[in-house]
């Protein structure tokens, strides 16, 4: 996978004019963007915004974004809430956020993309400073409509003993695309980038990560399950790279998913590209379907066959709601899953 | 209540049950032995309606209701039971909302109202205390890294929850030291009564000096070939199988 050296530069051009990209990119070989979109639709109105977004009553402070219009920039402390919400038909519109976390300050961004209006085309572009021992937990929850083509693409930069950690949550989009980049400068910081799709219909959830280990005895710990049904297609592309020079990096990788029918899909590329010397590195990378002896122990226990799948697709996933550490927002996580099971 | 008559089960178009029969009137607890790969579990998962376990004549009827037409949650609704010879790991299921989603469902296809919370716990907690099992253990995914013996304890545990008409326990003796067998024992015979029946597969006496069955049956090469009283039990103790499934030979 050859993502674009600047990703926000990158991202920019979609919403400009640059060539859309196809299945021709490597990059975007699963998530061919000009087949869903041919060409770039004119601009979306302004808008009012709606409803007080799935994280409302968690957050100190909330940024909105309507349509792409929103605030530039905030410095992030204690708990605060973004909504990309797009309220659109047939147009287009590009968000374009910086955010910093001050040096030592802990805080949770919790990150709506929410969607009324159809076939809107919403590209959101982030970027995330986090400066010495920052902490940011990002927690990332995606609805939108099923007409909708959205990118959202984060450039995340660490500084020293900074901690990010972030969990994405969709349910897919006909074309979703949900980009993270991370710095690593390594020096005690540690990443843990993890992510949940559950998608149905003909919906498409493209989750691409890429971390990049720059300096020395850095962690990433990354865990990312779907499960898709019907004629749904999710998409996982994870690359780490470790430097020459980043010793003593540790890194795991994990992607693995359900199918939960004949016609779904998943396409999985993990990548491990490493220069450096006294690594520890790991990916595991598993689809497959319902183990069908539980399915029939627990069919044989009463439940029936949806119930049953629910269950146990749940008990699937969970283990990654497991690792958030907002306790509001996992037991929100929580909820949306079972209702994305039902 | 149950009854079975010349029931032939194939497992990957192999003929394993050819032609099995068996009454089991209401309030009775029969026992089934036999030597091993005799049949026993596959009669036991084609009543449940395991997939592969597949019939290909004769019959078997809970109250009059043909189970093999019925999807295996729906002969849960109806009030079967089979106890797993070997109980799945359930990764990521507390061991208490895999059963009380399991009650609800069934309470659901009976049209009855599903069981509270609270009402539901207090259960729970009865259950694990006449079985003593540490109600924390609930709480933990459900027989992942239990060994064997507390499997088959949380096997009795479902059943006195689920309260079903017609319990199959399959080798549910097996991993259990006598105080366990004791413990699993004295839980399903809480559970006999005059409008509930049982079928206890076994392969060995043991367990039938604690559940004390009315009739014993011996299953060989896939059909009974023979009946009697509790004491054919320990006249198999006594004598192995050989000389009776010989004789049915
Ligand atoms: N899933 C299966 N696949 C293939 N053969 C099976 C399967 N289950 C049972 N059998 C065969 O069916 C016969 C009866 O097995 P089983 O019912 O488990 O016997 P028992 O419980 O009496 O020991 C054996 O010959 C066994 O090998
Ligand atoms: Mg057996």
């Amino acid at each position: 996978m050859s993502l674009h050296p600047n990703p926000l530069q990158f991202a920019a051009g979609l919403t400009r004019g640059a060539p859309l990209p196809s299945r021709r990119h490597e990059a975007w070989k699963y998530s061919d963007l000009l087949r869903v979109l041919r060409e770039l639709p004119p601009g979306s109105p302004a808008a009012e915004p709606s409803g007080q977004g799935p994280f409302a009553g968690l957050a100190d402070l909330a940024l909105v974004f309507v349509n792409g219009r929103g605030p530039e920039a905030a410095t992030l402390g204690g708990v605060t809430a973004v909504r990309f919400i797009s309220d659109a038909t047939g147009t287009a519109h590009e968000s374009r956020l910086r955010l910093r976390v001050p040096e030592g300050v802990s805080a949770t961004l919790l990150e709506s993309y929410e969607g009324h209006g159809s076939a809107y085309f919403a590209n959101t572009l982030l970027e995330i400073a986090l400066e010495p021992g920052a902490r940011l937990e990002r927690i990332v929850l995606a609805d939108e409509p099923e007409t909708a083509v959205s990118v959202s693409t984060a450039d995340v930069r660490l500084s020293t003993g900074a901690s990010y950690a972030q969990t994405v949550l969709t349910s897919g989009a006909r074309l979703q695309r949900l980009e993270t980049h991370v710095r690593h400068p390594g020096a005690g910081a540690a990443v843990r980038l993890d992510g949940v799709y559950v998608l149905a219909g003909a919906r498409h959830a493209d989750l691409t990560t890429a971390v990049d280990h720059e300096g020395e005895t850095g962690t990433t710990s990354q865990l990312t399950k779907g499960a898709v049904r019907d004629t749904a297609r999710g998409v996982f592309q994870g690359r780490i790279t470790v430097r020459k020079g980043a010793d003593g990096t540790d890194a795991r990788m994990g992607h693995h998913a359900l199918i939960l029918s004949d016609r779904a899909e998943v396409d999985a590329k993990p990548e491990l590209e490493i220069w450096a010397d006294d690594v520890s590195c790991a990916h595991g990378n598993t689809v497959g379907s319902l183990d069908q002896d539980a399915l029939f122990y627990a069919r044989a226990r009463g439940m029936d066959e949806a119930t049953a799948k629910a269950l146990l697709t749940e008990a699937f996933l969970g283990e990654v709601l497991d690792r958030m550490e907002h306790d509001g927002a996992r037991e929100l996580a929580r909820a949306w899953l079972q209702e994305r099971l039902q | 209540m149950l009854s079975i008559a010349n029931l032939q089960v194939s497992v990957a178009d192999t003929p394993i049950l050819r032609g099995l029969s068996l009454d089991v009137p209401a309030g009775e607890v029969h026992a089934i032995m036999g030597p091993n790969g005799a049949g026993k579990s596959t009669l036991g998962y084609a009543l449940a309606g395991r997939p592969g376990y597949e019939p290909t004549g004769g019959s078997a009827t809970l109250d009059g209701e043909d189970l093999l037409e019925l999807d295996p949650n729906e002969r849960a609704a109806a009030g079967l039971f089979l106890s797993f010879q070997y109980p799945l790991e359930i990764p990521g299921v507390p061991a208490l909302t895999f059963v009380r989603t399991a009650l609800n469902a069934q309470r659901r296809a009976q049209g009855l109202p599903e069981s509270s919370a609270p009402e539901f716990l207090k259960a729970a907690r009865a259950a694990a205390g006449q079985l003593k099992i540490d109600f924390d253990m609930l709480k933990r995914p459900l027989n992942v890294g239990f060994s064997g013996g507390e499997k088959k304890r949380m096997e009795v545990l479902q059943m006195a929850l689920l309260q079903p008409r017609f319990l199959i326990l399959d080798e549910t003796d097996s991993g259990l030291d006598i105080d366990a067998l004791r413990v699993v024992a004295d839980g399903v015979n809480a559970l006999r009564s005059p409008d509930r029946s049982m079928l206890v597969i076994t392969h060995y006496q043991r367990l039938l000096d604690y559940i004390v069955p009315d009739r014993v049956h011996v299953l060989a090469a896939g059909r009974i070939v023979a009946s009697g009283g509790p004491e054919l039990a320990h006249t198999l103790e006594a004598e192995g199988y050989d000389r009776i499934v010989g004789e049915a030979a």
